[in-house]
């Protein structure tokens, strides 16, 4: 059985025969990463099944059942992250103060942070601050208030909000372009498989996919920006900034970034088509003699939509690390940028909420990609 | 009328009709050229009377192409947007041709300098694809049969990745008798250009230059083959330990064991990789401050157990399909133990996708130390790392407008990274389509 050529593609994807067989190897990249919440959802599937003995069956019972997991995984992940942090040697309040700090003023701190409570008790109280969306205040800025004596303390959430702002508009603008170049270019890719402009395309997406981000990033500043200067190489966006202004500065890490993200998603495309091309229905519309860009158009794509739908949403997700990258090439204020900032000075309070952030967002966007696949089954969507 | 027969005339009328096309681009090209320039017209003004142009020309194409053959059926039935396409991508190539011979006969200085990355970028991929096909060539006539049987079906893309990854390896092996100089040596002159003209402020001693604190940029790069690429291998191989024999272990063993390691994998992997590295660097480099040891040593594990995660599935997934075999039940009931179920009996039969899993998690493992390291928390100096020397030199790309040579330097670093993972990776790719053999 594992020597059948079928069972080893299955099995390099780490997964079921529930899922289409994909002809590429990248995409482990991006699928199988996702996998609690798989294993959450298969096991909601089968209770679901059960309910549908009992004509309990429906769409909206679906996507409530995979909101709900949604919550759980994102719970579990918080308990791992705030684990995680606890592991520090010391603890926060060595960490504000340094090594020379007095042991009064650490247990003052302590017990001003409540960290002589037990772990479970600040596990909570973090996790309420964070439902409630009090995500604490970065040691920088509590250095800076007592070097300065100032009392206009910037919490995390304030200083996080206009950076998660911009890394949106960010990640909006990319997939504004990337979407439909992508799936336009997976039709005609499916269209003339097999001919120059496939194999060009397959080469150089190939290229586009196993290239670090930072390489990517750095020729289109060298093409674009350098060399013929039509774009700015940094990205400095402030307040106030007019929407054209901020579009032309947002549009170099959105071009890289475009870059990635589309390549993966139309060889994606192309597959999920070509899969169907051997149906039967589709052969019967070539016999009817149909064009061939009409029998891909009208007949494979509607069929093909929940798993393009599902790459985007997985694209999506996958902006989400490598943003933090083209973040600090381009310098643009983003949460990435935030991020590995916080990283490099060790502000723990900064670099658990963000991760939080990106966990959940992650999250969120594999939500999408399962609730938009089964929303776009139609065997789902009208049951007997 | 059989194929065969009409190969030959559709390809005559190709060649013809896109020489015809060709010679009324270039006929037209001052006229055309000027036109923009005359009109005043900006960038975008430009694109669109050319978009226009190229348009025109695909109808023409299709015409002369159906007058010449004497309307073929390849022309007959050619849709505009096919059409358009053949065009497109000659008018592709003509540029490209057409941009390298002016930026190979040009004497002005700003001419070769605003070219000189198109210009390499041209050579290189056609002494690749030379390389390649000459490495094929040999393959085809050196070594045993196996070997010759694997050359003969094998595209250029894998030939090339092959080389690479043998090049890559001569790198890293003898990178101590290759480099010019040590990797942490330290000379009296920092900041030489790279090139080694002496006019430039270079110098032939150093033919990519120093870097800011006076260390030859050639010899960090060749050794940067050895540290990069050994410290992802080590990485890579730790990950395959790990999380291949657990992964084995949980689908013999099964039960308890198989649930509970299963479910920690799966939180695991809910956290985005990069993400959940950079977390745990920060409380790595907290306790590698107070321990002594260091953070690279952190970085190599805190990798590994990451992307042991996705080893663990693949090779669980793999055994449970095995285990399932009369060939197990047959061992059980033979009474062997536990390690020779794994290693005697499964592990054989894993090989295949494993191998292909190494190559991939290998470039995933690289990419990742080498985005950590390009953010600054990777692979630690003195040891010369790709990412970190790309963040250091990164700033030399804005003197590309006049000084080419000096802005080649962070792009070499990162070429290196990428021309690796995609050497690796179109093997790959042809191993999965050699063993799966899907023809689409």
């Amino acid at each position: 059985m594992i020597q059948s050529p079928q069972s080893l593609r299955l099995a390099r994807l780490g997964r079921g025969a529930d899922r289409p067989v994909w002809p590429i190897p990248c995409i482990r990249r991006f699928i199988g990463n996702w996998s609690l919440h798989a294993e959450l959802c298969r096991y909601a599937a089968k209770i679901v099944t059960t309910w549908g003995s009992y004509g309990l069956r429906s769409v909206l019972g679906i996507v409530i059942q995979r909101l709900l997991l949604g919550v759980l995984t994102l719970l579990v992940v918080s308990v791992v992250i705030f684990t995680a942090v606890n592991m520090l040697p010391g603890d926060f309040a060595q960490a504000i103060l340094g090594q020379s700090a007095t042991p009064e003023a650490i247990a003052s701190i302590r017990r001003d942070l409540g960290l002589d409570q037990p772990f479970v008790a600040r596990y909570f109280t973090w996790l309420g601050g964070m439902v409630r969306g009090d995500l604490g205040i970065s040691f920088s800025q509590m250095n800076f208030a007592t070097a300065m004596g100032g009392d206009q303390l910037k919490t995390v959430a304030q200083q996080i909000g206009p950076k998660f702002q911009n890394t949106m508009f960010l990640a909006t603008v990319t997939a504004v372009i990337a979407v439909p170049v992508s799936i336009t270019l997976g039709i005609l890719a499916a269209l003339y498989r097999n001919s120059v402009f496939d194999r060009a395309a397959n080469i150089a997406t190939l290229t586009s996919i196993s290239s670090p981000e930072f390489f990517l990033a750095y020729i289109l500043i060298l093409f674009l920006a350098v060399l013929n200067p039509i774009l700015p190489s940094l990205s400095n966006i402030f307040e106030g900034m007019s929407f054209s202004d901020r579009l032309e500065k947002t549009l170099l890490p959105a071009l890289t970034l475009t870059l990635v993200v589309t390549a993966h998603m139309m060889r994606m495309t192309r597959a999920a088509i070509i899969n169907l091309l051997a149906s039967p229905y589709i052969e019967m519309a070539r016999l009817k003699g149909l064009s061939p860009m009409r029998v891909i158009v009208k007949h494979a794509l509607p069929n093909a939509l929940a798993p393009i739908i599902n790459v985007i949403a997985l694209n999506l997700a996958y902006l989400i690390t490598g943003v933090v990258v083209i973040e600090v090439v381009f310098v643009y204020p983003g949460i990435g940028q935030f991020f590995v900032d916080s990283v490099k000075i060790r502000d723990i309070p900064v670099v658990q909420a963000c991760c939080l952030i990106f966990a959940a967002a992650y999250i969120l966007l594999n939500l999408t990609a399962d609730i938009m696949s089964i929303l776009s089954n139609p065997r789902l969507r009208h049951p007997k | 009328m059989s194929t065969v027969n009409d190969a030959k005339p559709i390809f005559v009328g190709v060649l013809a009709a896109l020489v015809v096309a060709a010679l009324l681009a270039a006929a037209s090209w001052y006229l055309i050229a000027s036109l923009p320039i005359l009109l005043n017209l900006p960038f975008w003004g430009t694109v669109i009377i050319w978009l226009a142009i190229i348009g025109a020309l695909g109808w023409l194409f299709r015409l002369i192409g159906q007058t010449v053959t004497g309307n073929a059926p390849f022309f007959r039935d050619m849709p505009y947007g096919v059409a358009l396409g053949y065009v497109l991508g000659a008018a592709v190539l003509g540029w490209i041709i057409w941009t390298y011979i002016y930026a190979r006969t040009s004497d002005d200085a700003a001419v070769v300098a605003k070219y000189f990355f198109f210009r390499v970028a041209v050579e290189w991929f056609i002494i690749f694809t030379i390389a390649a096909y000459l490495f094929r060539l040999l393959g085809r006539y050196v070594g045993t049969g196996a070997t010759r049987k694997l050359f003969r079906a094998m595209p250029l893309t894998a030939a090339f990745g092959i080389l690479t990854i043998i090049i890559y390896a001569i790198f890293a092996v003898f990178a101590q008798w290759i480099a010019p100089h040590g990797q942490e040596q330290i000379f009296a002159q920092a900041n030489i250009i790279a090139g080694g003209d002496p006019a430039l402020g270079g110098n032939p001693d150093f033919p990519l230059g120093t870097d800011q604190i006076g260390r030859d940029i050639l010899s960090r790069l060749i050794y940067g083959a050895q540290n990069t690429v050994g410290i992802a291998f080590v990485t890579t191989l730790l990950a395959f330990l790990l999380g291949g024999s657990l992964g084995f272990l949980a689908a013999t063993l099964g039960g308890w064991l198989d649930q509970l390691l299963s479910r920690a994998v799966d939180v695991l992997m809910a956290i985005p990789a990069l993400i959940f590295a950079l977390l745990l660097m920060t409380i790595a480099s907290v306790w590698s401050a107070t321990l002594g040891v260091p953070l690279t040593v952190f970085m190599v594990l805190i990798i590994a157990v990451i992307d042991s995660t996705r080893v663990f599935r693949l090779a669980r997934a793999v055994g449970s399909n095995i285990v399932v075999m009369d060939y197990i039940e047959a061992a059980k009931l033979r009474g062997e133990g536990l390690p020779y179920l794994i290693f005697r009996e499964i592990l054989p039969n894993a090989t295949a996708p494993l191998l292909a899993e190494f190559g991939l998690r290998f470039c995933f493992v690289f990419l990742t130390i080498a985005s950590l390291s390009f953010l600054g928390v990777g692979i630690q100096p003195p040891l010369a790392d790709w990412g970190t020397m790309v963040r250091d030199l990164s700033a030399f790309i804005n003197y590309a407008g006049f000084a080419p040579q000096a802005a080649s330097t962070p792009l070499l670093a990162a070429g290196a990274i990428a021309l690796l993972t995609i050497a690796v990776n179109f093997v790959v790719d042809w191993m999965l389509h050699k063993s799966s053999g899907l023809k689409e």
